[in-house]
């Protein structure tokens, strides 16, 4: 039952396998996607979906049905076998919850082995809330009120940094270069071309100072990983896996005072002064802390690039570099390949694009990948320890730290 | 639409919160059921008028139409509309709006002073829709 098998570290959680379905526009039902993910994680962990105890889906929207859906439909598809069974919806910390549910219940026992899977078949162009007049859903109040999408928001912090940090429209740019370089090296990317200053530069536009380059896009997708306790993997032939040692689902602290998605405004810190960090810095240290480990251990960082200006501000949320530095750690070619830690090796979301359920999931496949030494072109060299950082609309916290 | 985030007319408007009796926490949009301070036992929540100016936190711009549920006539061009997130000092909250009509992401800096003025969101031949717009103080529009 112990997860550490009597050694190691107790509350770490083995990854016998990853999996991924190509993100792109295919105009496919998300299940196939998902399910393509989840055989792929299988035949990764060399384990048949009937060894499989418990699956957990990370849900999105079924078209028609008024409910998200995840797990069960994934069960189906694959062919019922009994499984246990959960969904859970966290926006885009939905695959982190996933991976948090299934670590919980395999941390208890109640699971040898779980699947976890996210995909999603995304509508194209801005994310827009579900129908019907909902003034009562702040998501769609923002909409409705003051026609604020997401790079709306995006906009917002990247002329506060350049207000703040004297950042420049060209240091954003610099971000989506460098991660379209490392997605044009891997297969699963949608973008895997190599993209030049001057053509961000050229695009249009979108919410000032952000132009179409500086902004992710949405798109198709699915991810899945086998989650295991240790002594499972040790009895099935995966003697030194890659091992999950914190998950952060933490939400914010009052006064959450960094105007963020969706609200309209800030909560007032006139009754109680803000906590000394911000919700993003609270997610890093949140896994730091569960993982006793810190910053300067890591190998590399998965980021949620929404937008070029939005990296910089994770690594200064991560503690890769001080307040306002993120920009000279760019510069100085440090989260590059070859640099002292790579953000978002994977070509991030600048290469993927947003398939939100699969996305968190997807960061943990790269973690995986990268650990094991099987990322092939995009390899971080020598990489023990990764993390992965994202943050789910109305308030989901989501971090993720893996070692070897 | 949203009965009760702003009324008076000229000099006089203003967006309206809500304030905790207990801990004297701002909330805006209102909040009318329950102080969300975790450290307060909850006090009874009493209108409130926001101050009329602030300070610039950052703004932005939409180039592209936004999509429903906001409301524009897809038979007229798209004009891009700025949008301000607002410091206010003594309630020590941000708020986002739109900037009033004709104040474009060129007249904005970040700090520079903005005040509260009503505006419309949008009409038909049956209904308009009032809101709160951010000018630049000193702008007469
Ligand atoms: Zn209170």
């Amino acid at each position: 039952m112990a997860a550490d098998g009597g050694e190691g570290v107790t509350g770490e959680v083995a990854v016998l396998g990853a999996g991924m379905h190509p993100w792109g526009k295919w105009g496919r039902n998300f299940v196939e996607y998902g399910v393509a993910a989840a055989r792929a994680a299988l035949t990764d962990a060399r384990l048949d979906w009937r060894d499989i105890g418990s699956i957990i889906g990370a849900d999105t929207v079924r078209g028609g049905y008024p409910g998200y859906v995840a797990g069960a439909t994934f069960a189906k598809a694959l062919g019922w076998q009994g499984a246990r069974v959960a969904s859970v919806y966290a926006a885009c910390a939905s695959g982190a919850q996933a991976v948090d549910a299934a670590r919980a219940q395999i941390l208890s026992g109640l699971a040898d082995v779980v699947l976890v899977v996210g995909a999603d078949a995304a509508p194209k162009g801005f994310f827009r809330p579900a129908g019907g007049d909902r003034p009562d859903d702040p998501d769609w109040l923002r909409f409705r009120v003051l026609g604020a999408t997401n790079p709306v928001y995006f906009g917002l912090y990247a002329r506060r940094r350049m207000a703040i940090h004297g950042d420049t429209p060209e240091d954003f740019a610099q971000v989506k270069v460098k991660n379209a370089a490392m997605g044009a090296l891997n297969p699963n990317a949608r973008y895997r071309k190599r993209v030049t200053a001057e053509e961000v530069a050229a695009s249009a536009v979108v919410a000032d100072p952000l132009r179409l380059l500086d902004i992710c896009a949405t798109s198709d997708g699915g991810a899945a990983v086998v989650l295991s306790s240790l002594e499972f993997a040790r009895r099935h032939g995966h003697a030194d896996p890659v091992r999950i040692r914190a998950v952060s689902t933490v939400t914010p602290r009052y006064p959450n005072t960094v105007l963020d998605l969706p609200d309209i405004a800030t909560d007032s810190a006139v009754a109680v002064d803000p906590p000394a960090a911000t919700f993003r810095m609270s997610i890093a240290r949140a896994a730091y802390e569960e993982a006793g480990i810190g910053p300067e251990d890591l190998s590399l960082a998965e980021v949620y690039d929404l937008s070029t200006a939005l990296e910089l501000q994770w690594y200064e949320d991560l503690g890769l570099c001080g307040e306002g530095e993120g920009v000279k750690l760019l510069r100085d070619g440090e989260t590059a390949l070859g640099g002292r830690i790579p953000v978002n090796a994977s070509g991030g979301l600048a290469s993927f694009g947003e398939a939100v359920p699969a996305q968190a999931i997807a960061q943990v496949c790269e973690l995986a990948w990268q650990l094991r030494g099987d990322a092939g072109d995009r390899q971080v060299a020598g990489a023990r320890v990764g993390i992965s950082a994202n943050q789910g609309l109305f308030g989901h916290g989501s971090a993720v730290i893996a070692v070897r | 639409m949203v009965a009760g985030w702003f009324a008076g007319e000229g000099d006089g408007f203003r967006l309206l919160g809500t304030c905790c009796a207990a801990c004297a926490s701002v909330f805006f949009p209102r909040e009318d059921h329950h102080c969300r301070n975790p450290a307060c036992a909850g006090g009874e929540l009493a209108e409130v008028p926001l101050s009329r100016r602030g300070r610039v936190w950052s703004y932005t711009d939409s180039r592209y139409r936004p999509p429903s549920p906001y409301v524009s006539d897809p038979e007229l061009s798209w004009e891009p509309c700025a949008l301000i997130a607002v410091e206010l000092e003594a309630e020590r909250i941000v708020v986002l709006g739109q900037a009033a009509p004709g104040v474009t992401v060129e007249d904005l800096t970040v700090g520079m002073e903005v005040e509260v003025v009503p505006g419309v969101l949008h009409e038909d031949a049956e209904t308009t829709w009032t809101t709160w717009h951010w000018r630049p103080t000193g702008v007469r529009a």
